[in-house]
């Protein structure tokens, strides 16, 4: 399979005649209204061009799901996320409303900027980090597992918070320059038996198909996705294992130094393009 | 998902003879009865076999669904409406449970 699997995408890489499919000439408009931003001029330094959202590599039937806020299922998560939101867990008697109260002011932008740097703990935050260190330092209640399915729905409330609003994150603050260029080498290192890295397929091949695959520029702004496959929420870190699990590599813990210094880089990547969270994809 | 959770999306107002698009979805893992837990034992079948959406008592639109049908079953039809009235909507799962929600309509 493996082999196979290789040595096909090394034919539609050197044959250069197959058919590249390329990214749906498409306009996504969530339930009429809210303007998604799927295209737009890469930052400096950006090898790429033009950013392309993942929604534009999906068939005309995923790309419907997520214009219509009712049909798409992610919707349904962020709706137990507004629940765990209001519920109160811990020995300090609060939820997350007890300080942050309403969700659609006070997180509006937060999914856009986040990774953060964070003095305290000398590394940067994701959603899920910056979660479950206020669920231990204020709540008193147990930080989630990773992946535990209220963790998912909760950065899945807090990132359509942001619905809309384009990626921008922060690279002065701390050592995030750093945990960029850490990043970037991990972004850039081929690894496992397919001896891939991630460059490799979201950068010098996104438009093209890996057997089956439509391969997208693998840009981050729909975090935690559903995907029809697994008829569930993935989140950013599950997908990075998948990835590397794909290449036939040791895959790092979650939330590990090289997976966080990954988020950096790549969501810098998709600087611009709107949080589109919950995306729907294959 | 925990318990199911029915939601619909229905005009509130149409003309009369207008013919108006249903939207319908319920929360449910649509458990197929093939898959096998972490220990080899079959996970028994636990799905919605049934969707029934009523206008007035008279039926509209109903339909029964196999293991096949994917996790937090989407239907969407159309009905002509002739006369205000009230739209009740029905899913019955496999253990006997039964969720219903109703949606009123005016015609203006």
């Amino acid at each position: 399979m493996a082999i196979c699997a290789i040595s096909g995408f090394l034919s539609l890489a050197l044959g250069g005649t197959v058919m590249a499919g390329g990214p749906a000439d498409d306009k996504l408009v969530i339930d009429g209204e809210i303007e998604i931003i799927t295209r737009t001029a890469a930052p400096d330094g950006h090898p790429l061009g033009e950013l392309i959202s993942g929604w534009h590599y999906r068939t005309e039937e995923t790309r419907a799901l997520e214009a219509d806020s009712f049909q798409n299922p992610g919707m349904l998560y962020v709706e137990r996320g507004a629940e765990i939101w209001n519920t109160v867990e811990g020995d300090a008697g609060k939820s997350c409303a007890s300080c942050h109260e309403d969700a659609s002011e006070t997180m509006k932008g937060v999914g856009a900027s986040y990774p953060k740097w964070n003095e305290a703990a000398g590394k940067p935050f994701n959603i899920e980090l910056q979660i479950n260190e206020c669920r231990e330092a204020n709540m008193g209640a147990k930080p989630y597992k990773f992946d535990a399915a209220d963790q998912k729905a909760l950065t899945t409330y807090i990132k359509h918070q942001s619905l809309g609003m384009p990626v921008g994150i922060d690279l002065s603050t701390g050592a995030m320059q750093e945990w960029w260029d850490k990043g970037k080498e991990v972004y850039y290192t081929r690894t496992g038996q397919l001896n891939l890295a991630c460059a490799t397929c979201h950068e010098g091949y996104n438009g093209m198909f890996i057997r089956a695959d439509h391969l997208s520029q693998g840009n981050v702004n729909g975090f935690p996705t559903y995907r029809l496959k697994q008829a569930d929420m993935v989140s950013l870190h599950n997908r990075f294992r998948g990835c590397i699990r794909d290449t036939r590599a040791e895959f790092p813990p979650a939330f590990s130094d090289s997976l966080m210094a990954l988020e950096v880089y790549v969501t810098w990547r998709s600087s611009g393009l709107s949080v589109e969270t919950p995306a729907v994809r294959q | 998902m925990a318990t199911p959770k029915p939601r619909v999306k229905v005009p509130k107002t149409a003309s009369q003879g207008e013919v108006i698009t249903i939207k319908t979805l319920i929360s449910h893992p649509m458990e197929s009865g093939q898959r096998k837990d972490k220990d080899g034992n079959a996970i028994p079948r636990q799905i919605i076999n049934k969707f029934t959406c009523e206008f007035n008592g008279q039926v509209v639109f109903s339909c029964d669904m196999d293991p096949a049908v994917s996790a937090n079953p989407y239907m969407e039809f159309t009905a002509k409406i002739n006369e205000p009235g009230t739209f009740k909507f029905t899913w019955v799962d496999d253990d006997g449970s039964v969720f219903e929600t109703e949606n009123k309509i005016v015609i203006e």
